[in-house]
C-alpha cells in the first residue's frame, strides 16, 4: 500500500530536461530522503511526484496506478506536498489554513462539518498550534510556519508526504523537531515520506534510504551506510570529506575537510 | 470568528438605512416617514402624484442601481485580487474599462439608436467593448495551455493603452462629442430607470454568486499554485471561471453607470479590515461596501452641486485617492512593495 513508483520518468520545463530516464520508489514507513546539489532537480522530482508537473514521458504510479490517470482530488487525498516555500499573500489565520487541508475530502463548495473540525483539532495540537490558531498566517515566524503547512497535511489525511527541505531556515530545535515528527509519522501512521534535505547528517541521522540526485538521475540509492562513500560524495558535491561512525548510534557521519576536492589525494579516507 | 459573522448583518442594515435616507434627499426633499408610506402604498391617495414620481421612477431605480453597480464592482474586486494574489487589482485590471470606453465612444459618435436587450445603446456598446477587450487579453495571454498570471496583467495594460489612445484620437477628431462622451467615460447613475436595472442586475448578481462559490478555491489560491493544486485545486479552471464571471459582472456595472474607478479597489480592502481574510465572507463583504460607498458617493454627486450634478466617478476618485494612499504609506509590506 501506498507505494510511490516513477518509472522511467523524464521531467523538465518547455524543452529544458532537468531529470532524465529516472527511476525511483518509496514504499509505507519509510523516510527516502533525496539528496543532491543546487539545481540537481530534486525539486523538479518533488513535484513529479506530486502530480504537479506531468513527466515528458515515462509515468509515476501510486499502487500501481498511473497517478495522470487519478482524479486531481483523489491524487490530493493521498499525497500531501510540502513545498520549500510558499505565499502568504492574504492574512488567513491558522485555523483556516488547516482547515483548507480538509479540502480534497469535503471539495471545494460543501461547508466544512464536525469530522472536519475534528480533524482539524487533532492536527492543531499534534504540530503544538493550538495557542496560535487565530494568529494570521502573514505573522508567522519560519518555524511556525512550517508547523502550520505539516498541520494542512496531516488534516489532508494524505498517505504520502512530499517535503521539500522542510528544515531550511529552521534553528537546531526545530530541524530536529520537524525531522523526529516525520520519522514519528512515518512509522506510527505508516505513512510513505519522500524529503529533499541538504544536510547530510540529517539524513544519515533519520533517513531509512538515502537517493542521491545528480547528472539528470539518481546517482546511487539504498541504506544510509551504503550510500555514503567519500569517492560519491567528491564527485557529486565536489567537496573534499571524511566519513565517521556517529558516537551514539553509529550512523555515517559526513565530516567537510578544508582542503579542495581536486587535491583529494594526500586526504583521509 | 463572531465579530467577523456578525458584520454582515449589521453592514446589510446600515445599507437598508442609508437607502432609505438617500431616497429622501435631492431637489425636493421627502422624510423618511413619508418614503416608507410610498414606498408600501404603491398607489398612495394620502401621497402627492409628484412626489409618487419621483420616489418611483427616479430616485428607487437609481438607488438601486448605484447598489447593484457598487456591489459588482466590489465583488469582482475582491474576485480579482484574490485570483491575482495582488492587492492592487481592481475590477478593471485586466482591460474591460478601456474596452467599456471603446464601445461607448464608438455608439457615440455614430449616434446609434435604440435598444438591445433592455439596454439604451451606448450601455449595451460599453459592455460588448468591456467584454471583448478582456476576452482579446485572455487569449493573447495564454501560452499553450497556460496563462501565466503576469502575462495576463502585461496584456491588460498593454491593451489598455492601446485602446485608451484610440479613444482618445476619437474624441479628438469628433470634438462636437467631447462633453458627451466625456461625462459618460467618468461614470453617471443618473437617468437610466428600471430598464437599465433589470438587465445589469441578473447579470450581477449571477457573477457575484458564482466568485462566491469558489471562495474556498481562492482561499486555497494564497498558498501559492503549487500548494493549492497539491490540495487538489484545478487552477486552469478556476482561473478561467473568476475571469469570466468577474469580467461578467464588470461589464454589467460598466453597462449600468459608465467607468466608475476605486470602489473596486477600495471595497475588499475594507471588507478584509473588517471580517478577516477568507473569501465567503469577502466577497459579499465586499458587496455591501461597495454598494454603500457607491451608494453615498451617488449622493454627493446630485446634491452637492445642485441643480447640476457631478460624475459620480469623479466623486469615488476624490475619496478612493487618498485612501489609496494611506494604504501605500502605512502597508507597504502588504502591497509587496517593500520588504
Amino acid at each position: 500500500m501506498n507505494t510511490l513508483h516513477a518509472k522511467d520518468i523524464t521531467c523538465g520545463y518547455d524543452q529544458r530536461k532537468v531529470l532524465e530516464s529516472l527511476s525511483l520508489s518509496a514504499t509505507a514507513g519509510e523516510v527516502l530522503v533525496l539528496l543532491g546539489p543546487n539545481g540537481a532537480g530534486k525539486t523538479t522530482l518533488l513535484r513529479a511526484l506530486a502530480r504537479f508537473l506531468r513527466p515528458m514521458s515515462g509515468t509515476v504510479l501510486l499502487d500501481n496506478q498511473d497517478l495522470w490517470t487519478l482524479r486531481r482530488e483523489a491524487a490530493a487525498q493521498r499525497i500531501a506536498l510540502m513545498p520549500q516555500s510558499e505565499r502568504r499573500d492574504w492574512p488567513l489565520t491558522v485555523e483556516e489554513s488547516i482547515q483548507l487541508g480538509r479540502a480534497p475530502h469535503r471539495g471545494w463548495y460543501v461547508p466544512f462539518n464536525a469530522e472536519d473540525a475534528l480533524i482539524v483539532e487533532s492536527a492543531l495540537a499534534s504540530t503544538g498550534l493550538l495557542e496560535l490558531r487565530e494568529r494570521p498566517i502573514t505573522e508567522l515566524s519560519g518555524g511556525e510556519w512550517r508547523r502550520m503547512v505539516f498541520a494542512r497535511a496531516l488534516a489532508q489525511q494524505a498517505n504520502v508526504l512530499l517535503l521539500d527541505e522542510p528544515t531550511a531556515g529552521l534553528d537546531l530545535k526545530y530541524q530536529h523537531e520537524v525531522l523526529r515528527l516525520v520519522c514519528d509519522l512515518a512509522k506510527n501512521r505508516n505513512l510513505t515520506v519522500v524529503v529533499t534535505l541538504h544536510d547530510l547528517n540529517h539524513a544519515t541521522l533519520y533517513g531509512s534510504r538515502l537517493a542521491v540526485v545528480a547528472e539528470h538521475t539518481i546517482v546511487a540509492v539504498g541504506a544510509p551506510q551504503d550510500v555514503m562513500t567519500v569517492d560519491l560524495i567528491e564527485r557529486v558535491f565536489g567537496v573534499h570529506v571524511t566519513i565517521v561512525p556517529h558516537p551514539v548510534y553509529g550512523t555515517p557521519m559526513v565530516v567537510p575537510l578544508m582542503e579542495k576536492a581536486t587535491a583529494a589525494e594526500n586526504g583521509t579516507s | 470568528m463572531k465579530r467577523s459573522v456578525v458584520c454582515l448583518p449589521i453592514l446589510s442594515v446600515v445599507l437598508l438605512i442609508t437607502a432609505l435616507l438617500s431616497l429622501g434627499v435631492g431637489a425636493v426633499t421627502i422624510a423618511p416617514g413619508r418614503i416608507l408610506q410610498i414606498l408600501t402604498e404603491h398607489s398612495g391617495n394620502a401621497v402627492p402624484a409628484t412626489e409618487l414620481t419621483i420616489i418611483w421612477e427616479l430616485r428607487l431605480p437609481r438607488l438601486l442601481l448605484a447598489c447593484f453597480v457598487g456591489a459588482g464592482l466590489g465583488m469582482a474586486g475582491a474576485g480579482y485580487q484574490g485570483l491575482f494574489r495582488n492587492p492592487l487589482a481592481d475590477p478593471f485590471v485586466i482591460g474591460a474599462s478601456s474596452g467599456a470606453a471603446l464601445g461607448a465612444t464608438l455608439a457615440i459618435i455614430n449616434g446609434w439608436q435604440g435598444h438591445v436587450l433592455g439596454l439604451a445603446c451606448i450601455p449595451a456598446a460599453s459592455l460588448i467593448g468591456a467584454l471583448g477587450a478582456v476576452a482579446i487579453v485572455y487569449s493573447i495571454a495564454t501560452v499553450g495551455r497556460q496563462i501565466p498570471m503576469v502575462s495576463l496583467l502585461l496584456a491588460g495594460v498593454a491593451l489598455s493603452s492601446m485602446l485608451g489612445a484610440i479613444v482618445s484620437l476619437l474624441m479628438f477628431l469628433h470634438e462636437e462629442k467631447l462633453m458627451t462622451i466625456f461625462s459618460w467615460l467618468m461614470g453617471s447613475l443618473s437617468g437610466r430607470g428600471w430598464p437599465a436595472l433589470w438587465s445589469t442586475a441578473p447579470l450581477i448578481l449571477i457573477g457575484g454568486l458564482i466568485l462566491w462559490m469558489h471562495s474556498r478555491a481562492l482561499d486555497a489560491l494564497t498558498f501559492g499554485e503549487e500548494s493549492a493544486a497539491s490540495l487538489g485545486l484545478g487552477i486552469r479552471r478556476l482561473r478561467a471561471t473568476i475571469v469570466l464571471s468577474a469580467s461578467l459582472i464588470t461589464a454589467a456595472s460598466v453597462a449600468g453607470g459608465g467607468i466608475i474607478g476605486f470602489v473596486g479597489l477600495i471595497a475588499p480592502h475594507m471588507a478584509r479590515s473588517l471580517v478577516g481574510a477568507r473569501h465567503a465572507l469577502v466577497i459579499p463583504m465586499s458587496g455591501l461596501l461597495g454598494a454603500l460607498l457607491l451608494l453615498l458617493a451617488d449622493d454627493v454627486a446630485r446634491t452637492i452641486v445642485a441643480p447640476s450634478e457631478l460624475p459620480v466617478g469623479i466623486v469615488t476618485a476624490l475619496m478612493g485617492s487618498p485612501f489609496f494612499l494611506y494604504l501605500l504609506k502605512t502597508r507597504q509590506r502588504e502591497l509587496g512593495v517593500g520588504q
